[in-house]
């Protein structure tokens, strides 16, 4: 194979696993993980209060 | 130490030092602005010249004190999100000291002129080898602390963190390769355009992993934490994380345009430059669209607004430097001070507003308090940042882009129409605008230290306990 082939190929298959990245990503078989996840920063510590005091309705 | 707790102790001495730092390297800054417009602040001292004295600045700013605020936040947010407490304290306490020491190291070498000559990689290679190690066990403690996680997922801040410390090593590594003719001299292994494009793949990798990674590790953790909601797309995350680190690395040859570079490689570094708009917008809109529905919250919240503000600098930022890779538009930008403003819409804007953002998150719960000292000193910090933030670089971008026509303006005969001193005279109103801004930033870090002074002293230090993971993780 030559280079400009070579360059392609590997053109082509870095789309394919792009597109597949996202698929992957976007599936709802993530959905649940996903979510899970993203809880991970908030379920921490004492709660603490930085807004102005009294400012927040 | 009780191991049952996480360890604070590493997060608050790099917080503390990252507010120090902040100071000191704003203030080099603040006085190098001044020198440009009154050169005789260098009082004929070699030490004190500009061109000794401008490392000092960048290497304080982006290593002592964003690397500082890496450091804090990586250790904090991992141990927080993998429910454990970090791999090892002494490797931790290594770190810490190894990165001050380097530091020092670096404040010492700089103004005696001992330099490398690399932008962004002055440091001579004693100083390199230190930070390779001190950077290989910075990477254990991380790495390590993820390995005995408790909780089944990696989170989307570790995977930028992850990511900023492996690239980070690989680029040090590469680009400080150098044989040494004695302790504080060497030549670099590569020559000629091979050296350059080797200094650029560096330099613009530092941008995109130690200045954008990393900070976008901060942004995907304390964010969420800030606004007490999830990201907005956590699916939108995994795709910006793996479009990000795969561009990035390619966006370099973008500083050599219209260099001995070969042509192709140049075209090479503005195409996925121009391709980095996509995934850089992603990640602004998934960190600004988490507060969608909850608004009201910027609107008594200052830590908020400081991260949502340096999100919108971070959009801005990252759709000029795209702009400015393009080749017709950097034969106007190139060597002028479009592009200090430029660097400072991302070092101020986005790097600075949301380490401070963090850091008032991160603070008074290391020192077993429900907020800071004052949240109306915040308020006040914010103000003072943004206005001197929106002050410098507006003057940036006015005097950037004079001096880029004064320069190519021609006459009919072909002559040049400016003296580059016509450029340089015509500067000085906007130098004088760029140094009140560095001045309000810099007076802004400094309210910051009194409140964190006042939050620090009040309980004193406290080691939060380790969380158990809810049953849902």
């Amino acid at each position: 194979m030559d280079i400009e082939t070579f360059r392609g190929v590997m053109t082509v298959l870095i789309f394919v696993a792009f597109i597949g990245m996202w698929l992957w990503a976007w599936s709802s078989r993530r959905r649940k993980d996903f979510n899970e996840a993203a809880q991970l920063p908030l379920a921490e510590d004492p709660p603490v209060n930085n807004k102005e005091s009294g400012a927040e309705s | 130490m009780n191991s049952q707790a996480y360890n604070d102790k590493v997060v608050r001495q790099f917080s503390i030092m990252t507010v120090v730092w902040g100071i000191v390297g704003m203030l080099v800054g603040v006085i190098i602005a001044a020198q440009l417009m009154w050169p005789a602040l260098n009082f004929d001292l070699p030490w004190l010249s500009y061109a000794r004295l401008r490392p000092l600045h960048t290497n304080a700013v982006i290593f002592a004190f964003g690397g500082s605020a890496l450091m804090a936040t990586a250790f904090y947010v991992v141990q927080r999100t993998c429910h454990a407490r970090l791999f090892s304290d002494g490797l931790a306490a290594f770190v810490f000291w190894g990165w001050q020491l380097i530091i020092v190291a670096a404040a010492v070498t700089l103004p005696l002129g001992l330099t490398q000559g690399k932008e962004y990689a002055e440091l001579i290679w004693p100083i390199d080898i230190a930070i390779a190690l001190v950077w290989v066990a910075f990477a254990v403690v991380f790495f390590g602390t993820i390995a005995k996680r408790t909780v089944k997922h990696i989170y989307v801040a570790n995977w930028f963190y992850g990511a900023f410390i492996l690239t980070v090593a690989l680029l040090h590594i590469v680009n400080s390769l150098a044989i040494p003719t004695s302790l504080t001299h060497s030549y670099p292994v590569y020559a000629g355009a091979v050296d350059a494009m080797v200094q650029w793949w560096y330099g613009h990798n530092a941008v995109g992993f130690f200045l954008t990674a990393g900070f976008l590790g901060m942004m995907y953790y304390f964010v969420p934490k800030q606004a007490e909601r999830p990201i907005y797309s956590y699916r939108l995350s995994v795709v910006h994380f793996w479009a990000l680190i795969s561009i990035y690395m390619w966006a370099g040859p973008h500083h050599l345009h219209y260099s001995a570079v070969p042509d192709w490689a140049q075209s090479l570094g503005m195409v996925f430059s121009l391709i980095l708009l996509a995934p850089s917008w992603g990640g602004m809109i998934n960190g600004i669209m988490t507060l969608s529905g909850a608004w009201h919250k910027l609107r008594n919240d200052p830590i908020l607004k400081f991260m949502i503000v340096s999100l919108s600098f971070y959009g801005m930022s990252t759709f000029e430097g795209p702009m400015m890779s393009i080749k017709t538009v950097n034969s106007l930008s190139h060597f002028t001070d479009w592009t200090i403003g430029h660097v400072h819409s991302g070092a101020l804007g986005w790097v600075a507003m949301m380490t401070v953002g963090a850091l008032y998150c991160l603070i008074p719960r290391l020192y077993g308090r429900t907020s800071m000292y004052s949240v109306k000193l915040i308020d006040i910090h914010f103000w003072t940042t943004t206005i001197g933030v929106v002050l410098y670089i507006a003057a940036m971008w006015i005097a950037g882009v004079m001096q880029g026509l004064m320069w190519r303006a021609t006459n009919d005969d072909g002559t040049l129409t400016y003296t580059f001193i016509e450029s340089l005279n015509a500067t000085y109103p906007y130098y004088f605008v760029r140094l009140l801004g560095g001045v309000l930033v810099l007076g802004g870090m400094f309210i910051m230290a009194y409140n964190t002074w006042k939050t620090a002293t009040d309980k004193g230090a406290v080691d939060n306990p380790v969380l158990e993971p809810s049953p849902a993780t």
